[in-house]
């Protein structure tokens, strides 16, 4: 498995793997939104948390449909399904290993990116905590929505719409841990909740996805 | 003789056949009714005005809209554990009519609010939960057009009716958190208690329940024989191929 | 025989339009599939010459 993992990390780093992708793209969000609705301190500070997440969901959603169509395109997703470790194993590790070249980076940059956007000074610690928790979810229901998706040629655009309406908790949950955080009230219940969600979706969507895999390889 | 024997598509077709006429009839007696009764013959409300008319397609619209999910739900869980074809076309099929119906709640509900909220959209819980549930449809049927083995999509969007009703169940509870709003709780069921809705509103609201809930069986039976032939036919296509 | 909808008048009519439109819509495309499958289907069906059909009605 530590195998598996070292493999797919890097595959993602090989030029062309779309690591750094995402953070661009995060990037680019954070600077546009300002461009489209003026430079005004107080708006940015208001709208920078839902900002900040929603960025960081699409930038997460760009990288999906790599997590199998490479491995489904050459078979080795055929060897990894016959393979003695579970399929429901290798899905978390895929997922994991998104996380890793998505998730955490977007983490570790979005401070910088709250600066551009005038984030409250409160907010920075809530802003990294909600990230640090809730992308997970986003990497392992994108691992969902990418083996539903897998046999569809130029299934990419199908994969977002699928993916997004199950992203809506952990937005909003996860925007509003920082929302809160900016203005100072507590945030120990929207946090808690978002933990939750990861917590289930990291249980139980692999043993979704893998038998959705199973579908498509049949 | 057991419940099962209807799974068989030929049992289907012959069953369907003779029961649509009947559910069709009744249908359109009932819609007809209820909302000539709703529309016509029911007292203006003393703050409402004349809005009142349009619960009786919101409320029973917004409740088939949901229940048409449960009915895909349970569809799609009969399909994996018992791979009866029908019930997987029977999903596929319920699809668009769910969605229509959330389509006519949020549109209704639009044409309410402008008077009465004075805003014909405002994201409030049960608003925006609509709004998600309607995702989850467009995203359910996308997933069926665009896969092209039969078995494998009815697999494949069987899947994602049970995560998505997780999640539908999730957001609706996330947007509640999020939004205290100002749609008024439901009133249907609190007969007997304090502020019940009155009777010259509730007998008409019944019947285009009624009305409703036979419209979304007949569409469905409809539909399902449309794709029950429509699967008979492709295999037969591709017989005639290799022959 | 209209009743008096007063100043709501247009939201109530709009719904009401809006809604049977919609659902004529709905059955129309309904009705109007099912035909074209099932003429599809005899238009095979007869070409293929075989009556061992699995399904009737």
């Amino acid at each position: 498995m530590t195998a598996l993992l070292i493999r797919d990390l890097r595959l993602a780093f090989r030029a062309g793997g779309g690591f750094g992708l995402g953070l661009a793209f995060f990037l680019l969000v954070a600077v546009l939104v300002p461009l489209g609705v003026g430079p005004e301190g107080a708006t940015l500070a208001r709208i920078a948390p839902g900002i900040l997440w929603v960025g960081a969901l699409l930038a997460c959603l760009l990288s999906l449909d790599r997590i199998f169509a490479l491995d489904f395109e050459d078979g080795s997703l055929d060897l990894l399904a016959t393979s003695p470790i579970p399929l429901e194993g290798v899905v978390a590790i895929k997922a994991l290993a998104h996380w890793l070249v998505t998730g955490l980076p977007l983490t570790l940059a979005a401070p910088v990116l709250g600066v551009l956007l005038n984030l409250p000074g409160p907010g920075y610690l809530w802003l990294v905590a909600s990230l640090a928790v809730g992308t997970p979810a986003l990497s392992v229901i994108g691992a969902f929505g990418a083996a539903l998706t897998v046999g569809i040629k130029r299934g990419g655009l199908l994969l977002s719409l699928l993916v997004l309406p199950l992203y809506v908790p952990t937005l909003i949950f996860g925007a509003e841990v920082v929302k809160r955080g900016a203005t100072g009230a507590g945030v120990s219940v929207p946090l808690l909740l978002l933990a939750g969600i990861t917590a289930g979706a990291v249980a139980l969507l692999p043993f979704a996805a893998a038998a959705a895999i199973r579908v498509n390889l049949r | 003789m057991s419940l099962w024997e209807y799974a068989n598509p030929k049992k289907f077709m012959q069953v369907s056949a003779r029961v649509l006429p009947v559910v069709i009839g009744l249908a359109g007696v009932s819609l007809t009714v209820g909302l000539i009764w709703g529309f016509f013959l029911t007292p203006d409300d003393f703050r409402q005005g004349s809005t009142v008319k349009i619960i009786f397609i919101h409320v029973p619209t917004a409740m088939m809209a949901i229940n048409a999910w449960v009915m895909m739900l349970v569809a799609s869980l009969i399909w994996l554990v018992r791979r009866h074809h029908v019930s997987a076309l029977a999903a596929r099929a319920a699809a668009p009519v769910g969605l229509t119906f959330t389509a006519i709640a949020l549109v209704t509900g639009a044409f309410w609010g402008q008077p009465m909220w004075g805003t014909w959209w405002a994201w409030d819980p049960r608003l925006t939960a609509f709004l998600i549930l309607a995702l989850f449809y467009l995203g359910y049927m996308a997933l069926w057009q665009a896969v092209d083995d039969p078995d494998t999509a009815a697999d494949l969007t069987a899947v994602l009716c049970m995560v998505g009703s997780v999640f539908a169940v999730l957001s609706r509870y996330a947007v509640k958190f999020w939004n205290q709003g100002l749609h008024q709780d439901s009133t249907i069921l609190k007969v007997g208690e304090a502020d019940p809705i009155a009777p010259a509103y509730y007998v008409p609201l019944v019947v285009c329940i009624i009305g409703f809930v036979l419209l979304f069986v007949a569409l469905v039976l409809l539909r399902t024989r449309t794709e029950i032939r429509a699967r008979r036919l492709s295999a037969l296509l591709a017989r005639e191929r290799l022959a | 025989m209209m009743p008096d909808l007063g100043k709501y008048a247009v939201a109530v009519l709009s719904s009401y339009g809006v809604t049977l439109a919609l659902l004529a819509a709905l059955v129309a495309l309904t009705l109007w599939q099912g035909r074209r499958v099932k003429r599809q289907l005899e238009e095979v069906e007869s070409r293929q010459g075989q009556s061992q059909g699995k399904h009737d009605g």
